[in-house]
């Protein structure tokens, strides 16, 4: 077992894990934060996205102990008590999710990309959420929700 | 039409549980003292099972059950009573790679795992068919003793006088189409949390779209009354058919490992395994001679169809009655015969999904009658006006020669919305070629059957219980699977009853409390569980009307309810809220418990397998498409720039909901039309992972537009019928309808890669070095 302490969503963690434990069974299995999904395990999805120390994740693909020491945010840690995010209202919004389980990775992308770029330009947005697979929706109303998010934040 | 809620753009009503976090999948359930099941797959695709040693597995610490086929008594399940072939976990034989022959629990996955690995199967290979024309041929290995020759399902339907009419046509053309191998793709794998408790009764928490197919699966295998069965649903991670509907190995073993060691049991499938093994969509090779007048008017169509079956025949019956049942629409067409074939191969199972046996023979007959204008000089969009079905006047049915009745086609007009749109209309106008890359705008124009029936039960129900602050709870047994039915039924309810859309809540499926219902497929939700739900919800509200008419001592009929507020027709000053009304109603005298049921009535009649006669749904949707992309003349590489959809929904009750519908259901038949294809060698998918089996991602889909024809169907709720497998069925043919205006080449076989483009330019002196 290896000893790692991490911050989630603004709490610290110290925990004894196994050390090739992966950093989204932390999450999902030693937290119980199940907001961030296992959709296949090897990086090839984006819905167990999460961001580390700002950069988003795919959490499937980071070991327990590479986050040592290291600043978590998972979709959990979005909303301030009632009141969502506004990447989370303008998903809630404008409908950018179906069945929503890449949604809590498809917001983590969208947090990371805003940050980094405000006012994305559509081809901005399309790169910022390749990483991120959605069968549902065909992406068109996944992208007015950031493009509705972008307006929100910069309000 | 004036209605306060349908129509309006409104959130989902799990919109906020979803972006959240906090709406629970199957996965996300875990039970104290929870022990996980794993799957032992078999090594080959074709062998006799000589004999299973589970006994080194048995004696690995942290074991504590291990299922083998014969746990379940030679119990097997499948569509129809004369085609249950599939058990539980393999018998005596395996008949496809992977297929699963042991399940193991054990106190985590890890040790569940390891103990697959211990357990010693006898098998004695066979040879294997993987070809479904090959598994047709005298002498090839049999897969199924009580099939001799591989053919699972064999329809063949004559309507009219083909030969005749062949004889008398001004041209004839005849072609071989194949659609691919492709899956639906969902995110979420299958999982489920199984308890079966002391009292005998079993409670599942499974990731399915259909849990009353799951109730009666586990019902029947573990031989309990379905009041002893609970199946609680929790979110879905998309569905699209196939899978998601039946039962999986690990579901049943899941269950037995419970019932032998009293402990709840989960799995988790990896993506791998259910890219490897789960049931996909048919692949089928369309043979089809067409004939026309001079005028292009089509005289008759002859179609064998082939299709791929896998090693079992699950819902095979349906999809190979779907593919030649769709035939004579949306194009009229007095004479057709229909040969079907399904037959058994040694691959993974293939069934339902979203397009369900209709893509295949839609997509071989819209890009034929291009063929079949372009030999004859006509526009493409001419010859679709052409052939279309007229939208029958009201009061009228217009019948096909298969007796396929519509009462509202709304085709004609979705075609004259594309051509009259820029992308059709400026066609002409815009560059043709820019560097390597040549342009082109392709068209199709395909129908849908909403409001499926399969065999047996085809009611949904809806039960409405009003609270005594006049809020309401919305029960049904349908299930939202991704596709919005959820936010649907609570529009509908709302709008019947008058009632702010927050008012209504809805509790997912549990099949102990919610109304039976058959299941989220066959585009049936809306227009069954919604007319169940139209029906209780009147039966409510005419319980409160009698009520308030007594308090105001006026006729019920004297009284509206809107926007939450109960009023007086002629005198809208009398009013109360419906808050009040509820209250009354709740308390008065010795009080009441104000309830409505209603459960749907279209679609009764059974499905005429034999001759194919008749409706497979209540109604039909109708859509036009066109498509435009630009093919790389030197890479072949295609990108697609311009969805327009023109559909027919009837009416689209929940406009947020349908767009994203079509939206989703068009790109996820782009993947099928240029992308996706799993490559079976020997029956071993070599490519089961979400990187090598290509599905669009947000850099591959095109900008989509949606424009909604109108039509007010009179049997479904509002004037509605069914949005998405349209546009899913339209999206193919248009894509390649749009690659043929780019490169000039007709592909007949899905999906059209960059390797067949540039091979297809070489053969025609085309490619650009």
């Amino acid at each position: 077992m290896k000893d790692i302490r991490i911050t989630v969503n603004g709490t610290a963690y110290e925990l004894s894990v196994r050390p090739h434990a992966t950093l989204l069974e932390v999450i999902r299995e030693e937290l119980g934060l199940t907001g961030t999904k296992e959709g296949c395990g090897v990086g090839e999805c984006g819905a167990c996205t999460v961001i580390m120390d700002g950069k988003t994740v795919n959490a499937c693909l980071v070991l327990a102990p590479e986050a040592n020491g290291k600043e978590i945010t998972t979709i959990e840690g979005l909303a301030q008590g009632d009141r969502l995010d506004p990447i989370q209202e303008a998903f809630f919004e404008i409908g950018g999710l179906q069945c929503g389980f890449c949604t809590p990775g498809m917001i983590m992308s969208t947090k990371a990309l805003l940050a980094e770029t405000p006012e994305p330009t559509d081809q901005q947005i399309r790169k910022g959420l390749e990483g991120n697979f959605c069968r549902c929706t065909g992406y068109t109303k996944v992208f007015d929700s950031v493009r509705e998010a972008s307006r929100k934040i910069r309000r | 039409m004036d209605y306060a809620v349908i129509g309006q753009r409104v959130p989902r009503v799990d919109a906020r549980e979803k972006v959240t976090g906090a709406a629970k999948y199957a996965a996300d359930y875990s039970l104290p003292g929870m022990l996980w099941c794993k799957v032992l797959r078999s090594p080959v695709a074709h062998a006799k099972i000589l004999n299973i040693d589970t006994s080194r597995a048995e004696r690995l610490p942290g074991v504590k059950a291990i299922i083998t086929a014969k746990d379940f008594g030679g119990w097997t399940w499948g569509f129809m009573a004369t085609t249950r072939d599939e058990p539980p976990l393999a018998m005596d034989k395996v008949r496809y790679l992977h297929e699963a022959v042991a399940g193991v629990a054990a106190i985590d996955e890890e040790i569940a795992e390891e103990a697959t690995e211990l357990i010693k199967v006898e098998y004695e290979e066979l040879p294997g068919v993987f070809d479904p024309e090959e598994a047709m041929k005298p002498g090839a290995p049999v897969i199924h003793a009580y099939r001799p020759n591989n053919v699972s399902v064999e329809y063949h339907w004559n309507y009219g006088d083909v030969e005749k009419a062949f004889a008398e046509s001004y041209i004839v053309r005849e072609d071989r189409f194949r659609t691919g191998r492709v899956t639906k793709g969902y995110l979420e794998p299958p999982a489920s949390l199984a308890y079966y408790d002391p009292s005998g009764s079993i409670t599942v928490w499974p990731a399915k779209q259909s849990p009353y197919f799951h109730y009666r699966h586990l019902a029947a295998c573990f031989r309990l009354p379905l009041s002893k069965v609970r199946v609680v649903q929790p979110f879905i991670g998309g569905g699209f058919g196939g899978t998601k509907n039946d039962s999986v190995a690990a579901d049943f073993c899941a269950v037995m490992a419970s019932k032998k060691t009293g402990k709840p049991v989960k799995f988790v499938y990896s993506q791998e395994e259910e890219l490897s093994t789960s049931k996909r969509r048919h692949s089928m090779i369309t043979y089809s001679k067409m004939g026309a007048t001079k005028d292009g008017l089509l005289t008759a169509v002859q179609v064998k169809v082939i299709a791929e079956g896998g090693g079992y025949t699950a819902i095979g019956p349906l999809s190979m009655y779907l593919a030649g049942a769709s035939i004579a629409i949306p194009y009229k067409l007095n004479h057709f015969k229909y040969d079907g074939y399904r037959v058994f191969t040694n691959n993974p199972v293939c069934a339902a999904m979203r397009g369900h046996g209709i893509t295949h023979t839609r997509f071989a007959h819209d890009l034929q009658m291009e063929m079949i204008a372009e030999e004859l000089g006509i526009d493409f969009m001419e010859m679709r006006l052409r052939n279309a079905i007229d939208n029958p006047k009201p009061g009228t049915v217009y019948r096909t020669i298969n007796d396929v009745t519509l009462k509202t086609c709304g085709m004609k007009e979705a075609l004259n919305a594309i051509k009259q749109d820029p992308i059709w209309a400026n066609k002409d106008h815009t560059p043709k070629k820019v560097g390597s890359t040549s342009f082109g705008v392709g068209i199709s124009g395909t129908a849908y059957v909403g409001g499926a029936r399969q065999l047996g039960h085809q009611a949904c129900g809806a039960v409405i219980r009003l609270c005594e602050d006049g809020t309401v709870n919305l029960l049904t047994g349908a299930t939202d699977c991704g596709q919005g039915s959820d936010t649907v039924l609570c529009m509908i309810a709302a709008e019947e009853l008058g009632l702010k859309l927050d008012d209504v809540v809805i509790k997912r499926v549990d099949t102990a409390y919610t109304p039976c219902d058959p299941g989220s497929y066959g585009s049936r939700v809306t227009v069954l569980a919604g007319q169940a739900t139209q029906i209780a919800a009147a039966e409510v509200k005419k319980q409160l009307l009698d009520t308030a008419a007594k308090t105001w001592s006026v006729k019920p009929e004297e009284i509206q309810i809107r926007n939450s507020i109960v009023s007086l027709k002629g005198n809208p000053d009398k009013s109360m809220t419906f808050e009040n009304l509820a209250k009354i109603a709740s308390y008065s005298g010795s009080g009441a418990v104000i309830m409505g049921k209603g459960y749907s009535s279209y679609g009764l009649e059974p499905l005429d397998f034999k001759t194919g006669a008749g409706n497979g749904g209540t109604s039909y949707s109708f859509t036009a498409q066109a498509t435009r992309l630009g093919v790389d003349l030197e890479t072949g590489h295609t990108t697609v720039t311009d969805f327009l959809i023109a559909h027919d929904c009837g009416r689209p009750l929940n406009p947020v909901g349908a767009e994203t519908q079509n939206e989703g259901g068009a790109v996820q038949g782009l993947g099928q039309a240029i992308y996706e294809e799993f490559i079976i060698e020997n029956g071993k998918t070599q490519n089961p992972t979400f990187l090598d089996y290509k599905m669009p991602r947000s850099m591959d889909v095109p900008d989509i537009r949606i424009i909604d024809i109108i039509t007010d169907d009179p049997d479904g709720p509002y004037g509605s019928k069914e949005a998405s497998e349209g546009s899913h069925v339209s999206a193919p043919p248009s894509v390649l309808s749009a690659i043929h205006d780019a490169t000039g080449i007709w592909f007949k076989e899905q999906p059209v890669t960059p390797e067949k483009i540039v091979k297809a330019l070489k053969d025609a002196g085309k490619w650009m070095k």
